[in-house]
């Protein structure tokens, strides 16, 4: 069987991936909602603030990290939830593959199909909060940072609330402080973006958090989904 | 004396503080030992149900 | 091999232990009622009024201690649950679950005292200083690994959840403190309530580390007290119990 070769471990890889690009496109709701999701509560914020662009510029970066961040752990709920239940999730335990690695390519996934789409959004609701265009770059380097740190972070938690009543509200609870580093970083650099500053110290930051959680998450995640289908 | 509970016009900060400390200590003394009756008696409660189980 | 790990492996035992933990206790919990009572005495009525904050500065007495309390002890918890997690030992788990309360109680008492400090010194009962803000973010931490515990029936299971957990949440504390601090100081927020503890003279400063270790050996006293509850919890095998309890 292709067990842990490097070609296997590719290959298992590869299905992972090929599965859950399947299971999304069958399900297209669940991959927008929280796209819809971090739309509508941007548009909150005008509507229970001011409709001063200027104004708006001055908190366009917390409320597009604060939306981004809520809108990434929605989609985190169905990280491991549904492989959990009906199954998937223990044979990828007992395949012999590197959990790990499986879990790892799941979680690349679900950036893919979350993280990236709010990145790509996020310079165009900016606009609704009187965030310059030329500041596009920047916003989506740090979002595309801070996003794919927030899915690695946020599948320990995923496993860690398998099979826990209502761990979608646990589950918050446990990665938004984990998250604190990134959401400043990750603010810092897309303000400075906005008002035209180069934002490389902050990006360089929250890079570096993106490969920490690339080499320490997945490790915690495996553990965890081990012990929650215990 | 009623200068030292005056504390310089601080006492409304100074004296709830040393009160909510009082109250941590004192509760989590009370928490502790309660924790210990109960999980003392859940045993002994287990113990004598597994006891006169076995004196089928 | 020579080395002898016996004496690790006992403490793997829950009812040497529960015994040991039961005999130690009052040899905390008295010299920690005192040295708090002397430091009480000491930091009330003996030490003078600074020279900025006149009394006010008094209620680092039991800000410092609880705010050291607080992050001491989640250390001490992810600590015992790695150890529980990584030798497989329950009472290492027991151990972890027996500090969470009294750190998370402990984070509270820092926050309400250094809110209460900052009123006079900055005229707003909240401030984002780096230290309000990290002890805030660790109250969050300690909530999420109750909740965590409290949310997973099965007590093996919670224990190796939250054992998870923790661990995580102590790699993360550095960053976290770190992250917040370079926030503060790129945002240029009122500064730290400072009380520089190598300048201060020995009336104020004695009776804070007095209550530092009182705190600390109150802390041991409390968490043996539950650790033998949370022993208890886990043991199925039936008979050290009834020789321990009668």
């Amino acid at each position: 069987m292709t067990a842990t070769t490097p070609a296997g471990s590719w290959q298992a890889a590869r299905i992972v991936l090929q599965r859950e690009w399947l299971l999304a496109m069958r399900r297209p709701a669940q991959v927008l909602q929280p796209l819809a999701f971090f739309a509508v509560v941007t548009a909150m914020f005008p509507l229970g603030y001011t409709p001063e662009l200027a104004k708006l510029r001055a908190i366009a970066p917390g409320v597009l990290w604060v939306g981004a961040l809520l809108a990434s752990l929605l989609a985190l709920e169905h990280l491991f939830r549904e492989d959990a239940t009906d199954g998937t999730l223990e044979q990828y335990v007992l395949s012999g593959q590197s959990l790990t690695w499986l879990l790892l390519a799941k979680t690349i996934a679900h950036w893919l199909l979350t993280g990236l789409p709010l990145t790509l959004m996020a310079p165009w609701l900016g606009v609704a909060l009187g965030v310059p265009l030329s500041a596009a770059t920047g916003v989506m380097a740090a979002l595309a940072l801070g996003t794919w740190t927030l899915s690695l972070l946020g599948s320990i938690g995923a496993g860690l609330t398998l099979g826990v009543r209502r761990g979608g509200v646990l589950l918050s609870l446990l990665t938004l402080p984990l998250a604190v580093p990134v959401l400043v970083f990750g603010a810092r650099a897309t303000e400075l973006a906005i008002v035209g500053d180069s934002p490389t110290g902050a990006l360089y930051l929250l890079g570096s958090l993106a490969v920490l959680g690339l080499t320490l998450a997945p490790l915690a995640a495996a553990a965890a989904v081990r012990i929650g289908l215990e | 004396m009623k200068e030292f509970f005056a504390m310089d016009g601080y006492a409304l900060f100074l004296w709830p503080s040393y009160l909510i400390t009082f109250v941590a200590i004192i509760a989590n003394v009370i928490i502790a030992r309660r924790a210990h009756a109960t999980a003392r008696a859940e045993a002994l409660r287990r113990l004598d149900l597994e006891s006169s189980e076995t004196r089928v | 091999m020579g080395t002898n790990w016996a004496w690790f492996h006992r403490f793997g035992s829950p009812p040497h232990v529960y015994r040991l933990a039961g005999l130690l206790t009052p040899w905390f919990a008295w010299p920690a009622a005192l040295s708090i009572l002397a430091a009480l005495y000491g930091g009330l009525v003996l030490a003078p009024p600074d020279y900025q904050q006149g009394e006010g500065f008094r209620i680092i007495y039991v800000h410092a201690p609880s705010a050291w309390l607080s992050v001491m002890i989640y250390a001490v918890m992810a600590t015992a649950a790695g150890i529980g997690l990584i030798w497989r030992m329950k009472v290492a788990h027991a151990a972890a679950a027996s500090c969470a309360g009294i750190g998370a109680w402990f984070t509270v008492v820092s926050l309400v005292t250094g809110m209460l400090w900052g009123k006079p010194m900055w005229g707003t009962y909240w401030v984002w200083d780096p230290r309000l803000t990290a002890q805030l973010v660790l109250l969050f931490l300690y909530l999420g690994y109750i909740g965590l515990r409290s949310g997973i029936d099965d007590l093996g299971r919670a224990d190796r959840a939250s054992a998870v957990l923790a661990l995580v949440g102590v790699v993360n504390i550095p960053i976290i403190r770190y992250s917040v601090e370079w926030w503060n100081s790129i945002h240029q927020a009122p500064s730290v309530m400072k009380m520089e503890k190598p300048s201060m003279p020995m009336e104020m400063l004695v009776p804070l580390l007095l209550m530092f270790l009182g705190f600390t050996l109150y802390f041991a006293a409390v968490m043996l007290v539950r650790l033998r509850a949370e022993i208890l919890r886990r043991e199925r095998n039936a008979s050290w119990i009834r020789e321990a309890l009668r």
